[in-house]
């Protein structure tokens, strides 16, 4: 099995489902000659077609629009928004038309669009790049968000996604486009949607997290072992609508929880997890729910960006807080 | 600047807003004036449009009616801008798919949606929405521009597939501010889609006039932006209508990319009925509009023919009453929608959080 990155593996998954299904479409800005502006779909032009793999003018809602206007016409667009901050150029396409379609037509028909994009800080980016919108994003209906942690969820969610019948936000977090290398394999696979992954299992503490944040979990309990903690690691892979039953199974069993997020504490899908917990857990709790998020401001300019960010620091702290309670 | 200079400035800027081609075939005196083209239809093919007219007219009549009649829900009523709406499609294909506004379900009932989903839908029932299978054509939109892009999305799989097939789409003038108006040309022209957009121009985005939609002079000329062709025809004139959408459709079907098209008309009533538009527009102007008004044209014009008659449009209006009362009752007898059933529609498999919900409102409705 081969060592690949996320775009690799990201690259690989777009290209095996358009070799097996050829009613799907690849389009945004930047992704046909060009490759996409991370190469995430480098090459792809030149073995599907540059008819199958193409750039757009430059303009977000119009891609969106000619999405579902292609699903309508029984294609199974993936398009691309560069960054998820340009996503609220097309956030009517995206909830108000995608997400709707199947409510709206008394589930008769859906429309099978996955839409990538990418988001997350860490690496610098301008205004409106790195945003975490997956929280505000969440709080529609009818669309599943779902963020890989790495290459290999990465590759089997966005085949399930595709393949899935109802539309997809499927968020590609910056920096782990690179700096994540795992065994993914050739072949074509599904990781199923709506199922979070249970990364370890512990029984002390349970960490609930996606994305990025993973990674840094990972740094955290590393520490905290060593102490003796025992940590349950929980990722999301999907984060809306996400998977409360394991999560809940989690807390019964350890009686304490941090939520960790990288989005700002007003957004992200940390405070929909906690009232679930809250609700679904409250008297198998031995401590209060912690959490760790990002302050409430716009996503920081790139110079501030290391402290603003939660971290392995940050999740360690917090997982002493909540076992000293 | 020297006056020279800026008077040649001035006249540059005035060459920049190029005026577009207007069409008018029969004048609002009933004249054949053929103002760039003549009309194709035969006697019977007039006849039938003019069947289309009466019974669009006496169906926004008894929805006006059943409206404040607490029958139906809110209505934005289309009278005046029948012959935009029923005379352009008239020119479609049944297989072309049809992209309306909240003011186009008369269109799409003529498109094959059944009047029961019509008044379901100013009733706010999901049933509405599910058109038989064969009726080419999304529910009315309610937010203004989503159909214009999504039209040049559907048009570009059409021109993919090598289809006989056109995507269709109705917008206001206010909706023609909308930046989706300009990105769904724009994507449109750039993928060549077989894809008709449609500028209904009945003068107010509901209270607000034309000219304070925009300072372009005519809305057609918007496609030029796009690089796309843009025609401007008489809104109030049907063969006129019919002609210039008929040869947009074939235009676009033989790979030449999309056409926009402006039609000058008229909305002679309130935008919806819990609106009063005295206060904004004048009873002289809504005078003016109503002597231009289709149906006064097209009777003459028939008329002279001898192929209408007042027997012909009364058979017609009585037709269309009964379709209609039989329409409301039909709906009355529509089961309730229900709570659990929408939820079963959000997603294609419930999620196990919907499930739930699903369960919670079975109960509630068993109560």
């Amino acid at each position: 099995m081969a060592i690949k990155n996320m775009v690799q593996a990201i690259n690989e998954a777009l290209t095996q489902e358009m070799e097996r299904d050829e009613r799907i479409l690849v389009f945004g800005e930047d992704v046909g000659t060009n490759g996409g502006v991370f190469r995430v779909t480098d090459g792809m032009s030149d073995k599907l077609g540059i008819d199958r793999v193409f750039d757009t003018p430059l303009a977000e809602s119009g891609i969106m629009g000619m999405a579902m206007g292609l699903a309508l016409g029984g294609y199974r667009p993936v398009p691309e928004i560069q960054f998820s901050g340009f996503t609220m150029e097309a956030i009517d396409g995206l909830l108000g038309q995608l997400a709707r379609h199947r409510y709206r037509m008394g589930g008769t028909e859906g429309v099978p669009v996955t839409v990538r994009s990418t988001f997350g800080g860490g690496v610098g980016t301008p205004e409106l790049h790195s945003d975490n919108l997956e929280g505000l994003f969440s709080q529609s209906p009818g669309i599943r968000i779902v963020i890989p942690s790495g290459p290999y969820d990465a590759k089997g969610l966005l085949t399930a996604s595709i393949r899935n019948n109802d539309p997809v936000y499927f968020l590609e977090h910056l920096k782990l486009y690179r700096s994540i290398k795992e065994e993914v394999p050739e072949e074509s696979y599904e990781i199923p949607l709506d199922k979070a992954h249970v990364v370890q299992e512990g029984t002390d503490i349970t960490i609930v997290t996606y994305g990025a944040m993973v990674h840094e979990s990972k740094k955290a309990i590393e520490s905290l072992e060593k102490d003796g903690i025992s940590i349950e690691l929980i990722d999301l892979r999907t984060v809306a609508p996400f998977d409360i039953d394991t999560i809940l199974a989690s807390v019964k069993k350890t009686g304490r929880v941090v939520v960790v997020q990288e989005a700002q504490r007003l957004t992200g899908v940390g405070n929909q997890i906690m009232a679930e917990i809250a609700e679904g857990a409250m008297y198998e709790l031995e401590a209060s729910i912690g959490r760790v998020a990002a302050p409430d401001s716009h996503f920081p300019f790139g110079q501030a960006e290391s402290v603003w960010l939660p971290n392995a620091k940050t999740i360690e702290e917090q997982v002493r807080n909540t076992m000293a309670e | 600047m020297t006056t020279k200079e800026f008077k040649l400035f001035n006249d540059m800027m005035k060459k920049s807003a190029d005026a577009v081609p207007f069409v008018q075939i029969l004048d609002e005196n009933a004249k054949l004036v053929n103002k760039g083209l003549k009309s194709s239809l035969t006697d019977d093919e007039l006849v039938a449009l003019m069947k289309n007219l009466v019974w669009g007219r006496t169906v926004n009549e008894r929805l006006i009616l059943a409206g404040r009649q607490g029958r139906i829900g809110n209505l934005p009523p289309s009278e005046g801008q029948e012959a935009s709406q029923l005379a352009t499609l008239f020119a479609m294909k049944k297989t072309d798919f049809l992209f309306p506004t909240y003011r186009d379900v008369i269109p799409l009932i003529s498109h094959g949606m059944p009047m029961k989903n019509a008044v379901l839908w100013y009733r706010g029932h999901v049933a509405a929405n599910i058109l038989p299978e064969g009726v080419h054509g999304l529910p009315a939109q309610v937010i203004i521009g989503s159909q214009y892009v999504q039209a040049a999305g559907l048009g570009m799989a059409y021109k993919r597939d090598g289809k006989d097939q056109v995507a269709m789409t109705y917008i206001g003038d206010g909706g023609s501010s909308q930046g989706d108006f300009y990105e769904g040309i724009n994507f449109a022209g750039v993928f060549e889609s077989q894809t008709v957009f449609i500028v209904q121009n009945n003068q107010y985005g509901i209270s607000v006039p034309r000219d304070m939609q925009s300072k372009a002079p005519t809305l057609a000329q918007k496609a030029a932006a796009a690089g796309i062709p843009g025609i401007q025809v008489d809104g109030m004139d049907p063969l006129a209508l019919y002609e210039v959408t008929k040869l947009a459709r074939e235009y676009t079907m033989a790979g030449n990319g999309p056409v926009l098209i402006e039609t000058l008309t008229y909305r002679f009533g309130p935008h919806t009925l819990s609106d009063d538009p005295t206060r904004y527009r004048t009873q002289e102007e809504l005078d003016e509009w109503l002597e231009k008004d289709f149906m006064i044209r097209m009777r003459k014009h028939l008329g002279e023919k001898g192929i209408w008659n007042e027997e012909m449009e009364q058979e017609v209006i009585n037709q269309t009453t009964e379709e209609m009362n039989e329409a409301l009752d039909a709906a009355d007898n529509e089961p309730k929608q229900k709570v659990s059933q929408l939820l079963r529609n959000v997603f294609e498999v419930p999620t196990p959080r919907i499930a739930k919900e699903i369960k919670m409102y079975e109960l509630k409705e068993e109560n």
